[in-house]
């Protein structure tokens, strides 16, 4: 049986013959074609028109079409108009992948490590709000949060807000939306990371005069590094393009660029929105890469 | 600086299974002790509850005159070097080496870390990740992070096992070389014995929870007190025998209609039923009927069944009138004429070199059932 198996491991790697060889790249080729594709018809062609359509005169209309002018002075009028909800967006996505990663970190650090038997049970938890739609989830946190809600009455019964007090169309009530929405994002890649941890290494720390805190801080926290650095980027980046958390549960003072946006695609002012898109991408690409070299995951694995 | 570790009565109860059994173990300061068993034997959680990893279910741990068996791992002066060695893969081998001293804020670790490494002899290695190491070179990062410390007790969980043999060895002789020049008491756990053989001055044998025997490697092969030991630690020839009476300091013991003699000294068992052991490598070999016996110990009528050459000595299966099969090795000195198959011969040995058990334990007990 082993004798049979070593020698068809033998006969494969010798140099198996050319014809072979060619036959194996093209079935790779052969698989990256629909994809590929995909990306292509999907992706590459959106994101060419998006540029295109940013560098579209202001002045034409949907019914009058679009002239390509090569306008660079859309991104400057447009950050001129609207820097307040594109800062607000990038602070609001700041503020939540805090959030998360505060409520997250402990969450995933108690799957991973302590949840014993309830482990499974516990992830199970964590990715089920995703059985219901987004909108749906939102929309329930505006009832929660509204007015006549039992949490506003508690509150204010209580006495920790004032009788005109309210939670709804707040900034908190926002900010708040959107970290229940990526919480799940956040913890997934932190259970991930903090799981493939050699138990050992807690062990070690503890053997070499490192208290619990400090084993955490020397030996736990680098080594979930990859999963913190996952978790704030799946988080950050859509958080900083969302607009129904700010749509739903805020007013025009809590708007967000992906509010903006929205409207002004609607509203056919296609070469606006557009240099707001690509200016969001650019800004988010921007910080992305300047986080990742300088959290240096690349050395972590 | 130095004291004595001991371990007071000492037991392990996991859900549903007691891995250690009311253990009593007294460890002399700076001695290379180890503990040899098989898998569950219980060896690696009473390692585990020296370093504090484990709490024990009853019992005390005294470090000369501290109880630490209350201690957090971090408060013990005990340091371990883990199985698979257990480096932290984001800090390079200098600041793994460092760990234990910045911690305890130790000023100046740097000089002192260099000397630990040069001790190991990974001098130039400081910079590198422990991944880009090999494995023998990660069991001396382990050996320095820890030793550096200068605990009172360190503590080995199967350091060689992830080792090939050749590495292995030359590890076993740098383990000994290490510990005697630092001069700290070192507890080794191992399911190897002749790696616990070459390395410790003192050997307990567990098997299930509980400690078989204890001595030097010597004392226990030469005179092994359970049939576990006498299996465990290399091989034994255990035969079924009569305690019938004595003579002067010998008890006399019938071997199924033949009388050979045990010295007194050597018999854990005074009558009745007994196994009467002898070690391959002290029985010899002659042809049928050629030897008187002068002193020496004979049964005779036994037939080679199987012979295999292994180049220092040689092996030979003798069966015996009643069907029991004897392992006898024969060193290839060239002195002695070989047998082949078949040959009618008799077995004959030395008084002194065989041991008397108790019949009631189990002859196969720690016969090859390691992994």
């Amino acid at each position: 049986m082993s004798a049979v198996g070593q020698l068809g491991a033998a006969s494969q790697s010798a140099a198996p013959p050319p014809v072979e060889r060619s036959g194996r790249r093209m079935t790779a080729y052969l698989l990256l074609l629909p994809g590929g594709l995909w990306l292509l018809l999907f992706f590459v062609v959106p994101l060419v028109s998006l540029l295109a359509a940013s560098l579209y005169d202001p002045n034409g209309s949907i019914e009058n079409g679009f002239s390509m002018t090569w306008h660079w002075q859309n991104f400057g009028t447009t950050m001129a108009d609207y820097w307040r909800p594109f800062g607000r967006s990038l602070w609001y996505a700041l503020l939540t992948t805090a959030f998360c990663l505060l409520l997250g970190y402990p969450l995933a650090y108690a799957i991973a490590m302590r949840a014993g038997r309830w482990k499974n049970l516990m992830l199970a938890l964590v990715i089920a709000p995703f059985f219901t739609s987004f909108l749906i989830r939102t929309l329930s946190w505006k009832m929660l949060l509204s007015d006549n809600g039992f949490v506003v009455d508690a509150l204010q019964w209580l006495r920790i807000l004032g009788p005109d007090g309210r939670l709804l169309a707040t900034t908190a009530a926002v900010v708040t939306g959107l970290t229940y929405n990526f919480l799940p994002f956040m913890v997934l890649p932190l259970y991930a990371s903090l799981e493939k941890i050699d138990r050992r290494l807690i062990e070690a720390g503890g053997d070499l005069f490192a208290g619990p805190v400090t084993t955490f801080r020397t030996v736990t926290l680098p080594l979930s590094m990859p999963g913190v650095v996952a978790g704030t980027l799946l988080t950050f980046i859509p958080a900083a393009g969302d607009y129904i958390n700010a749509q739903l549960l805020g007013t025009p003072k809590q708007r967000m660029i992906g509010n903006d946006i929205q409207r002004l695609f609607a509203a056919g002012a296609y070469p606006t929105a557009a240099a707001l898109s690509v200016t969001l991408m650019a800004a988010i690409v921007v910080l992305v890469l300047i986080y990742v070299r300088r959290s240096g995951t690349e050395e972590l694995v | 600086m130095t004291s004595d570790l001991v371990l007071t009565g000492i037991s392990k109860q996991f859900a549903g299974h007691r891995a250690v059994d009311n253990l009593d173990l007294t460890v002399p300061a700076g001695t290379f002790f180890a503990l040899l068993g098989p898998s569950g034997c219980g060896k690696t959680t009473t390692l585990r509850m020296i370093a504090g990893l484990e709490e024990p279910t009853t019992g005390s741990i005294r470090l000369g005159d501290d109880e630490i068996s209350g201690l957090r791992p971090y408060k013990r002066p005990v340091n371990t070097v883990f199985q698979n060695y257990a480096l932290f893969p984001h800090l390079d081998i200098f600041e793994n080496v460092a760990f234990g001293l910045k911690r305890r804020k130790v000023k100046d670790y740097q000089p002192k870390v260099e000397e630990m490494l040069g001790l190991v002899e990974l001098k130039d290695y400081g910079k590198r990740r422990p991944a880009q190491l090999s494995g023998g070179q990660q069991q001396r990062v382990a050996l320095a992070r820890a030793l550096i410390n200068r605990p009172q007790v360190l503590l080995l969980d199967e350091p060689l096992g992830a080792l090939d043999l050749k590495l292995r060895r030359q590890m076993q002789l740098e383990l000994k070389r290490i510990q005697t020049e630092v001069g700290i008491t070192f507890v080794h756990v191992t399911h190897d014995q002749e790696e616990a053989m070459t390395m410790a001055d003192t050997i307990a044998v567990m098997n299930r929870g509980l400690i078989e025997q204890l001595g030097s490697p010597a004392e226990l092969y030469d005179l092994p007190a359970t049939t576990f030991v006498a299996n465990f630690l290399g091989q034994s020839n255990l035969i079924r025998a009569k305690i019938i009476g004595q003579s002067g300091e010998d008890l006399v013991v019938d071997v199924h209609g033949r009388k050979v003699i045990v010295p007194l000294a050597r018999c854990r068992v005074t009558e009745g039923e007994v196994w009467l052991g002898i070690r391959p490598e002290k029985v010899f070999l002659a042809p049928a009927d050629s030897e008187d016996g002068d002193g020496s110990n004979q049964l005779r009528g036994a037939v080679v069944t199987d012979v295999s050459y292994v180049g220092v000595s040689t092996q030979y299966l003798a069966r015996l009138p009643w069907g029991q099969e004897l392992t006898v090795f024969e060193q290839n000195t060239g002195a002695r004429e070989a047998f082949s198959a078949g040959d009618a011969v008799d077995l004959h040995w030395r008084p002194a070199h065989s041991f008397l058990l108790d019949a009631a334990q189990d002859a196969l007990a720690g016969v090859e059932d390691v992994d």
